[in-house]
């Protein structure tokens, strides 16, 4: 044999062992997941959102799966039990995360329920949070003389709204903040939910 | 699945994969002997020295310290090297598209990773423009870095390296011109992209499929003049470096193409998905491009053979298999099968086999010649280079034990890892490859060698500074984050010291890559004190030139 055909059959074969493994082997055994009862899809408005926190790659800092209290103080810290992946049923892309500079948002919806508390913690993080190393993101945000009929007027601490005018949150942010609202998965697990772990 | 039964099938593939492996080495098919690391040397070249980059004086030295260790070495005739003079020009235009445009985005991708630093630290500090966000910038960052510089330079590289590894002139280079205009096209869009906020979200995966699949066309481009190399090629054993340049560009667009498959990957298979991506395209693609120009390089700078050739294939079969089936270690206790775990864990251990078998031939190739990194600057590079391999592999098999991964998954330490691979590793074997070459390129000297030593020491210096400290602050906020009695904020507040310390090293670095660029143009542009000793250049080539 020709050491050419050896070495691409060689590393063909390492390929195909490793995608075997790591793609089609999960894909089998999750296609015909099905949705835990107490899940939810998404509605437009949080599917927009979700857009949002993958357009601003809120993913790198923050991860979506607490794990296990055997491993990991997670659900102490109030993130949740450990996901399952029936858990992600609607999530594509998926949001893992492998990062948490800032803490895990998989529960974030429970955690913090207000709206009021996102917009202002987006528009400047540290009136909230000290401290916080969390971008602003004060492109989601207009800053207008008056607030309209229709405009969602943000509450942020005085020391951090300028001087004149008022906050108004644009779409962008009001559907972020709609999308994390929606980030609960405190239902409980039924059996079934678990079968694939 | 039952775990058993996978785990022990992977043993048992594992172990029937060397099983073949040392059959078929009994069998000659890798030569009992080894002859086949001379392959890179003419007749009478064993024993001398070359480096492009070194100043005569620096080569005599050099050359002084291979003469202690091998003795008198045999006069090489006249015409020995034209038919290498003939490769070197055979590729040179291509390589020089390739690494020009290698060097464009390395100073792209430093700027947006210095800024991506510093926002970390300040975050309000220019956070009224949506494209300079930290998701956005640090993602082009990465892009920038990771398929601009570190791509377009292992391939340029690459693509110099084969007619001289296959003694024949480069077949096809048109194709792989092509290839880099389709590639960078892809990049330039895909880098656009995220900047307006269109990615996919996916880490390592964010561009957007369709810009994505004129990279692996691209790529595949590229792969063109490889074969037709290949069918052309004089000698009758591919050297070491062609099995992970044929590997590499092989693996790329089969690697790229199934992670940009639209409409296929849902949930967490998508997420196991990404990280065999992730993983693999640094073990399939980055990791054996810089090896090859390790596994030519180093022996060609100090004219002595690869001291066990078997071994450096051993390396690559093991490190082929193995390395295939680690990704899934960056989901250590998230919502994936145990199994799939396990085996990523185990996987990640048998490494150690390739990481070994590489640091023993290459500490026996170098035993003796250490002082030559003194006179080399290309050598000073590779070396720096091929110690940082072992050193992050190894870093990555701990970091995949599950007791390490407890504490350093989620912080910054993963970071520096992550860096202590794509750079110190990765990106410092390409500046000493890039080095050697492009006197070839351009038939010219590099004008100003104390650049070459700024440039390293700036980089060496950013680099440790860099990485020492993401290692310690990312500890320090694995520690602090596992500590249920301490708050969240905690595990901020103990990384503050380091992340700023990360923002002075990336500005080292930044500094190290404008001394380099500017070298760069003062070469291409025939600035600077004119030097083009002929005794430095083949003979065929002086003779040429007369």
């Amino acid at each position: 044999m020709r050491s050419e055909t050896r070495l691409f059959a060689g590393a063909f074969v390492m390929i195909a062992a490793a995608t075997g493994a790591l793609v089609a082997l999960p894909y089998l055994q999750f296609r015909d997941l099905r949705p835990p009862s107490g899940l939810h899809p998404y509605t437009s408005a949080q599917l927009r959102g979700r857009q949002e926190y993958i357009r601003e790659g809120c993913v790198y800092c923050h991860s979506q799966q607490p794990r296990d209290r055997s491993q990991a103080p997670d659900k102490d810290r109030g993130w949740g039990r450990a996901s399952v992946p029936a858990d992600y049923f609607y999530d594509t892309p998926h949001l893992l995360g492998t990062m948490r500079t800032g803490p895990d948002l998989f529960n974030i919806g429970a955690r913090q329920p207000s709206v009021d508390w996102h917009l202002g913690h987006l528009y400047q993080p540290r009136a909230y949070v000290p401290g916080s190393i969390m971008p602003s993101f004060p492109y989601l945000f207009e800053v207008k003389p008056k607030a309209e009929p229709g405009d969602r007027v943000v509450a942020v601490p005085r020391q951090f709204v300028p001087t004149e005018g008022v906050v108004v949150a644009k779409p962008a942010a009001l559907d972020l903040a709609s999308y994390l609202l929606s980030l609960d998965h405190t239902y409980p697990l039924v059996v079934t939910d678990n079968q694939s772990r | 699945m039952d775990p058993i039964i996978v785990l022990l099938s992977a043993f048992l593939i594992s172990i029937v994969a060397l099983g073949v492996f040392i059959w078929s080495m009994r069998n000659g098919v890798f030569g009992t002997d080894s002859s086949g690391a001379k392959v890179i040397f003419t007749a009478h070249e064993v024993g001398h020295a070359e480096d492009p980059a070194a100043e005569l004086q620096s080569l005599t030295a050099l050359q002084r310290t291979v003469d202690l260790e091998q003795g008198h070495t045999a006069a090489m005739v006249d015409g020995e090297l034209a038919q290498r003079a003939e490769a070197d020009r055979s590729s040179s235009t291509v390589t020089f598209v390739f690494l020009s445009c290698a060097i464009g985005w390395l100073l792209l991708g430093s700027f947006a990773g210095l800024i991506s630093s510093i926002k970390m630290h300040s975050p309000d500090w220019l956070s009224g423009y949506a494209w300079l966000t930290f998701g956005r910038i640090r993602t082009i960052h990465l892009n920038a870095v990771v398929y601009g510089w570190t791509s377009m330079a292992g391939l340029g590289l690459a693509m110099w390296m084969l007619p001289r590894l296959l003694k024949t002139t480069l077949q096809g280079g048109r194709f792989a011109l092509l290839g880099a205009v389709l590639w960078n096209a892809g990049l330039i869009a895909g880098i656009g992209s995220i900047a307006v906020g269109l990615t996919t979200g996916l880490e390592w995966l964010e561009m957007p499929w369709q810009v994505a699949l004129l990279l692996v066309a691209g790529g595949a481009l590229i792969g063109i003049p490889l074969l037709l190399t290949l069918a052309r090629r004089t000698v009758d054993h591919l050297y070491v470096s062609v099995w992970y340049l044929g590997a590499a560009l092989f693996w790329f667009p089969i690697l790229y193409l199934v992670a940009n498959l639209p409409g296929v990957h849902f949930g967490v298979e998508q997420a196991t998905m990404n990280w065999w991506y992730g993983h693999n395209v640094l073990g399939y693609f980055f990791t054996p491009l810089a090896q090859a120009a390790i596994y030519y390089f180093l022996p060609k700078v100090i004219g002595r053979p690869l001291q066990s050739y078997n071994l450096s294939l051993l390396g690559f079969w093991t490190q082929a298999f193995f390395y295939g089936m680690v990704g899934a270690h960056h989901l250590i206790g998230g919502p994936v099968p145990s199994w799939l775990i396990t085996l990523s864990i185990v996987q990640s251990v048998m490494m150690i086999v390739p990481i070994v078998a590489f640091a023993t031939n290459y500490a026996l190739t170098m035993k003796g010649y250490w002082r030559a990194v003194l006179y080399s600057p290309t050598l000073r590079f590779i070396v720096v280079g091929a110690v940082m391999y072992v050193l992050v592999s190894l870093e990555g098999t701990m970091e995949a034990l599950r007791s390490v991964n407890t504490i350093t998954h989620f912080t910054h330490f993963t970071v520096g890892h992550a860096h202590l691979g794509m750079y110190a590793f990765v990106a410092i074997t390409l500046f000493g490859g890039i080095y050697f070459v492009m006197p070839r390129v351009v038939e010219r000297e590099w004008p100003y060698p104390r650049l070459i030593a700024a440039h390293f020491w700036l980089v060496l210096a950013g680099m440790t500074v860099y990485i020492v400290s993401l290692s310690i602050g990312g500890w320090r906020q694995g520690l602090a984050m596992l500590d249920a009695a301490r708050p969240f904020m905690d595990s901020v507040a103990v990384t503050l010291p380091w992340i700023k310390a990360r923002s002075v090293g990336g500005a080292l670095m930044t500094a190290g890559h404008l001394v380099f660029a500017a070298h760069f143009l003062a070469m291409v542009f025939q600035l600077g004190p004119r030097r083009d000793r002929a005794a430095l250049f083949h003979l065929a080539r002086s003779v040429d030139h007369a």
